[in-house]
């Protein structure tokens, strides 16, 4: 599950950055000790592994050894290209560098791709400086240029590391993909600078959405089966995947901006039908009929809008400003939603019990 | 009605711009764009605050409170009690790694030795 890299790996921990001098393991001293090697071949292996990091299996093993590689043959003229050390990362950068020559800095990121990285500042200034200096960087190429992903830099400031390293930050294209172009003129069209999420982005993410909530969902599901039957249990899981695969895949076309209140709506529609089961098939009447409506109508649409504004963590475009806003407008009225849901559906299940309806 | 993403943090000071272009190649949503004298601010509301561009000015002529977008972050820290802006979360693939940091230590080749150094 791990990749290419076979050689002495030591580097990553020992590093001086991090003063640790409990460490034990041999410090390598000679800063241009160690170059890995890797290829511009996807193998299976490499393609399972991504797969599982997709569904979230074993996250956090998903890591390349940090350090400098080789791919194909670099003289000291090739240009160097800097990556997070997560599989999904290094693996589409290499794919995307088929053919070219080249030096790869594998930051370590603690295997987390480099936006997410960036913006928790380990794909940072520090670590890229420190990372050149510990491989010996300038000793293995004669020019002094290093070119980042574009989504490195809400974590690194160009100027400053060119003031501590010598090195000049190039930013490359959003898109590992768009690099052979992107290398033909160094400059990339608005097109290559610009995040995208289109309906695959959207969609590789559902797994990890339904991961994320499937024991809860499973809980509540076996639950409401023995309370109040296979019908009510089907709702909780209807109201789980609107949440999280459907609202994923139709997100730009929900009307409204804001995720809650597309929650909100996909919430409803996926509910009437479950509202219509009662209503008509159910055989209940009077109270019991107009509460049996009622319910799914008031616990299902908040369920599926909590999913949806959770996942504005996973969307390329939402602020922090406004996604607070969204907090403070909707959750309260989520939690009153569902509080009044389950508060009518015990008086339900209480009068049912009693021979009311 | 409706839109919580009208506003955010963004500031832009033009007169101090130096017209290096980085805004421009860094930002995600084209929010800059390259003018004739200094960077032009021409999608404001296109901001999701990351930071990049605020910290690649080398002139200082933009400032924004940066930070992931992520609600099940914020509630998780609200919940807590702990202050909403301070914690830390992430986007896209790598979600439960980052807001569920705690359990990921260092990579590091030599075992046990870090445990005993948290």
């Amino acid at each position: 599950m791990t990749i290419p890299a076979t050689e002495n790996t030591q580097q990553s921990c020992c590093d001086e950055g991090r003063k640790k001098p409990a460490c034990s393991c041999s410090v390598n001293t000679d800063s241009k000790s160690v170059i890995h090697t890797t290829t511009d071949f996807i193998t299976f292996e490499n393609r399972w592994d991504h797969f599982l990091a997709r569904w979230g299996i074993n996250r956090s093993g998903h890591i390349v050894a940090p350090g400098l590689y080789r791919l194909g043959n670099p003289t000291a003229d090739s240009p160097v290209f800097a990556s997070a050390n997560y599989t999904l990362s290094f693996d589409a950068l290499r794919e995307a560098l088929a053919g070219i020559d080249a030096y790869i800095l594998v930051l370590d990121t603690k295997g987390i791709n480099v936006w997410c990285a960036a913006g928790k500042g380990t794909f940072g200034t520090d670590e890229l400086v420190r990372s050149i200096k510990a491989t010996g960087l300038s000793g293995v190429v004669t020019h002094r240029r290093i070119i980042l992903p574009q989504l490195g830099a809400p974590g690194v400031s160009a100027h400053e590391v060119l003031r501590q390293s010598g090195f000049m930050v190039e930013y490359g294209p959003v898109r590992a993909k768009d690099l052979p172009a992107y290398l033909s003129t160094h400059t990339a069209t608005r097109e290559m600078r610009t995040v995208r999420f289109t309906l695959s982005n959207r969609l590789v993410l559902t797994p990890i959405e339904l991961v994320h909530v499937l024991l809860p969902l499973i809980a509540v599901a076996v639950v409401l089966y023995f309370l109040a039957g296979l019908v009510a249990a089907l709702g909780a899981v209807t109201a789980v995947l609107a949440g999280t695969v459907l609202f994923p895949a139709l997100l730009p076309i929900i009307p409204t901006k804001d995720f809650s209140t597309k929650g909100f709506i996909l919430g409803i529609i996926v509910a009437l039908p479950f509202s219509a089961f009662f209503a008509l098939v159910s055989g209940l009447s009077g109270i019991g009929q107009i509460l049996a409506v009622i319910i799914p109508l008031l616990v299902m649409p908040p369920v599926t809008a909590y999913l949806a504004l959770n996942f504005t963590g996973s969307t390329t475009f939402t602020s922090r400003t406004g996604v607070k806003k969204e907090i403070f407008r909707y959750v309260p009225v989520m939690v009153l939603m569902i509080s009044v849901g389950i508060v009518l559906a015990i008086a339900l299940g209480t009068f049912r019990l009693i021979g009311v309806v | 009605m409706f839109d919580s993403y009208q506003e955010n943090t963004l500031r832009y000071f033009p007169e101090k711009c130096i017209n290096c272009r980085r805004c421009t190649q860094v930002c995600p949503h084209g929010v800059f764009a390259e003018g004739k004298d200094r960077a032009e601010l021409v999608q404001p509301s296109g901001c999701m605050e990351c930071g990049a561009c605020a910290l690649n000015c080398p002139a200082l002529a933009i400032e924004v409170q940066s930070g992931v977008g992520c609600a099940s972050a914020m509630i998780s820290a609200a919940l807590r009690g702990k202050d909403m802006d301070s914690c830390e979360c992430s986007c896209g693939g790598s979600e439960s790694t980052c807001c569920g940091s705690e359990t990921h230590e260092e990579i590091c080749s030599c075992g046990a030795d870090k445990k005993e150094q948290k």
